[in-house]
């Protein structure tokens, strides 16, 4: 064996002086991280203003997505707004209608809270059949933060609901007045009327100044740019809960108010855009569950695509409506793979594979499709999105 | 009274403002290490103020289905034509079958429990009120909330005909919009997964020996639809889809906007994909023939990067419609790439109307002067445009946009 010259020779940055301080006065990932960037899939829609990205999942580790990261939906671009023009009004069915500006939301008392946030379309594309090939284009619609911020609760206290609120309406500051309908009980359960994510103030893409925070409901509910809260007695039906994020069934009827996410799992590394390099021998996979309704204690792994699985292990923090991390350790003895994992839930839920929701739901539904995501892995290392038989 | 979700509140607040830290922390500590939940404080914390009636009445624009929130007004469906066509066609076509990957708005009924379901106003859509809101509070894509409520019934009155759930004289006001029956409307049920998935979806698993036999029955490469650059290995290229792959892809697509809820059209699809193909070659191809005539100094020279900053707000008005720069392609509007000293309506591929087609027939070029006149008055200047757009106001809106589509659209 020849020596290796990166120990051998002397490097540059071993000679040389770097940067000094204050090079970057905000901090960039190192130039050899370019290729972990959002990424999109041009095909999807009509325009970037109405659009979504994806978050590079198959690159990251542990549970917090980097703000940078943090997958994109607009539905009418990304509203700039300037945080001494910010308001938030709160009116309809409360004693006194009022008004907030961003100062009057920092001096209530604040939370910090990790959750995810996943679209309810994440995985849409893959109702039909394999179809990307890649965990940030199948699962990349979801990003997990810490947000600090006001509990809902608090701010419809200094408004007084009256009785008969039952429901209300959060409504964005973007071109599109992004607005959904919201049952009292969650508002007043764990919703946060947050400010930052992972310590900083929230990015333009993410709402900035102001953001809803609906735990373990879908991410269109998180209302970003936030400008109004009303009180109601009954729903609105606006469009995204009537024409959008409704789940056609093959009888033609479609449920509505599919608030809470399903228990859910992905393999990020092998994946296809993480091709196992080394070849046979230890190796380490990964992946990320969350679920809607608690926390992820346990996720099965197979290897053999379903015929016999493994507990993985869990590792990291684990908090309500965030996502987990799981790895299994094994050695690859070069042939092929079929990867899947199983996540359960705090509730006993356990994730169905994508036959067992198509015989419920069809293949018209769009939303919610959190079936077991299958890699086959060839004697290369290298991973592609497939199906199974069952 | 304020709300008190939890005695230990109630318990802090009738303490006082000097309830001991230790004991908040203590009080209510969750069990997952979120810590102790924020505490709510007897009468309110005084912050924020009394929202004014002007107020409210500027921000509360939203429309339920019983009819409240609606302002008085009116509109007829030959009225709502007119502006449909002019406001609302180059997205959504003439008659609501939509443009390119725009959503479709007219007809659809039966396709629901089909593999192809289009969903529309008269297909899916339950509550008409649903519609002006919508319309109301974004549209026009771009140009959100500038339509005055008596446009927004004649608009909304035109979608119903489209769909064919009114006749072509009738008239939707606020007093008539209680009638109107939507076709879908008893098509949707509360969310059921608590009865019908979550008992099945609960149950003991199979941990070995679970299957006799697995096969691979489908893969993603069949249809690789997945974007160029989106796979970072040298191992796993993606193969360019052929035109019929591609489609299929597309009918596999979905996703929760418009297009993708309605498949992505293989015409479409074609396009980016050559488009990707071509990659970095695709900006030097027609674009900058045209631009190598303008002086390459006067732009220099012109070149002021606060004007084009602002002009870039400014386009952001336009850009609903319109692209310009590196990989500009033609949308809904041809692509502005070195527009000054351009021939009037010569954007390759781009389909002009009528009046623009005799402008480029009569070799009219756009100068500052000409793009400022039309962007002041685009129908005006250009009656029969197939762009809505209601022109812009500002003069030095007008400069900045244009100093920015020079910049952009220089190389």
């Amino acid at each position: 064996q020849t020596p290796d010259p990166a120990i051998t020779e002397l490097p540059p940055w071993q000679q040389y002086l770097g940067e000094g301080v204050d090079a970057a006065p905000y901090g960039m990932p190192s130039q050899y991280e370019t290729h972990v960037v959002r990424r999109n899939v041009p095909w999807l829609t009509a325009d970037a203003t109405s659009s979504v990205n994806f978050t590079p999942l198959h690159e990251l580790d542990g549970i917090i997505t980097p703000n940078g990261l943090c997958f994109e939906r607009h539905h009418g671009g990304v509203a700039e707004v300037d945080p001494a023009e910010y308001r938030l009004m709160i009116n309809g069915l409360v004693d006194t209608p009022l008004v907030f500006d961003l100062q009057d939301l920092m001096r209530f008392p604040r939370e910090n809270r990790i959750h995810f946030l996943e679209c309810a379309a994440n995985s849409g594309m893959e109702w039909r059949g394999a179809q990307l090939n890649g965990c940030q284009f199948t699962h990349g619609m979801i990003h997990n933060v810490m947000y600090t911020g006001v509990p809902l609760r608090l701010l419809l206290e200094e408004a007084g609901v009256k009785t008969a609120g039952t429901w209300l309406l959060a409504e964005g500051a973007d071109a599109s007045a992004m607005t959904r309908s919201i049952p009292m009980e969650k508002a007043l359960d764990d919703c946060l009327v947050a400010f930052k994510m992972n310590g900083e103030m929230l990015r333009p893409e993410q709402g900035y100044p102001v953001r809803l925070v609906v735990p373990g409901w879908e991410g269109n509910m998180w209302v970003k740019w936030l400008r109004r809260i009303e009180v109601g007695d009954q729903p609105w039906h606006h469009r995204e809960e009537t024409s959008k994020y409704t789940d056609l069934f093959p009888d033609g009827q479609a449920r509505r108010f599919t608030w809470e996410m399903d228990a859910k799992s992905v393999i990020t590394n092998p994946s296809p855009q993480a091709p196992i390099t080394h070849g046979p021998g230890r190796m380490v996979l990964s992946g990320v569950a969350w679920s809607g309704r608690g926390t992820i204690p346990r996720v099965d792994v197979t290897l053999d695509g379903g015929n016999s699985w493994v507990q993985a292990r869990m590792s990291g923090p684990s908090f309500d409506k965030s996502m987990h991390r799981f790895y299994h350790e094994f050695d690859w003895d070069g042939r092929p793979l079929l990867l899947q994992s199983r996540a359960h839930d705090s509730t006993g839920y356990v994730q169905p594979t994508k036959d067992m929701l198509r015989e419920i739901r069809g293949e018209n539904s769009i939303y919610h499709n959190n079936g077991i995501q299958t890699w086959a892995v060839n004697e290369q290392g290298v991973a592609e999105n497939v199906e199974v038989s069952s | 009274a304020a709300r008190t979700d939890d005695t230990t509140a109630t318990a802090r607040a009738d303490a006082g403002d000097a309830a001991p830290e230790a004991e908040m922390h203590t009080a209510s500590a969750e069990a997952d290490g979120s810590g102790a939940a924020a505490s709510s404080h007897e009468g309110g914390y005084g912050l924020g103020r009394p929202a004014l009636d002007e107020e409210i009445a500027a921000w509360d624009i939203d429309i339920r289905p019983d009819g409240q929130g609606l302002p008085r007004g009116e509109g007829d469906v030959w009225t709502g034509e007119e502006l449909f066509v002019a406001q609302c066609a180059m997205c959504h076509g003439d008659f609501g079958e939509g443009a390119g990957r725009w959503p479709q708005l007219a007809l659809g009924m039966g396709t629901l429990t089909s593999n192809d379901p289009v969903k529309t106003v008269g297909s899916y859509w339950p509550y008409l009120s649903t519609v002006w809101d919508y319309v109301h509070r974004a549209m026009p894509f771009g140009n959100a909330q500038s339509l005055s409520d008596d446009e927004v019934y004649a608009i909304t009155a035109y979608i119903l005909y489209l769909n064919e759930i009114v006749e072509d004289d009738f008239v939707l006001s606020s007093d008539s919009f209680a009638e109107v029956e939507m076709p879908n409307a008893g098509a949707f049920y509360m969310d059921d997964r608590a009865e019908t998935e979550l008992p099945e979806f609960s149950r003991e698993v199979c941990m070995e020996n679970c299957k006799e036999d697995v096969k691979i029955t489908m893969r993603a490469r069949v249809l690789d639809v997945t974007p160029e650059g989106g796979d970072d290995t040298e191992n796993a290229p993606n193969e360019a889809p052929a035109p019929e792959e591609a489609m299929d892809g597309g009918d596999h697509a979905a996703s929760d906007e418009a297009s993708a809820d309605d498949a992505a059209p293989a015409v479409e699809q074609q396009t980016e994909t050559a488009q990707a193909d071509t990659g970095g070659a695709a900006p030097e191809s027609a674009s900058t023939s045209e631009t190598e005539d303008a002086p390459e100094d006067i732009r220099i020279v012109a070149a002021d990067p606060a004007l084009i900053a602002d002009g870039a707000k400014v386009f952001r008005k336009c850009q609903a419609c319109h692209q310009v720069g590196a990989d500009a392609s033609n949308r809904v509007g041809p692509q502005l790439n070195g527009l000054l000293g351009r021939t009037v309506g010569s954007a390759e591929g781009f389909s002009y109307s009528n009046t623009f087609e005799k402008a480029h027939d009569a070799g009219e070029v756009w100068t500052a002067e000409h793009l400022a006149e039309f962007l002041a008055d685009p129908r005006g200047t250009y009656t029969g445009t197939k762009m809505s757009f209601a022109g812009l106001k500002d003069d030095a809106d007008i400069e900045a946009v244009t100093a920015y589509i020079e910049a952009e659209g220089a190389e």
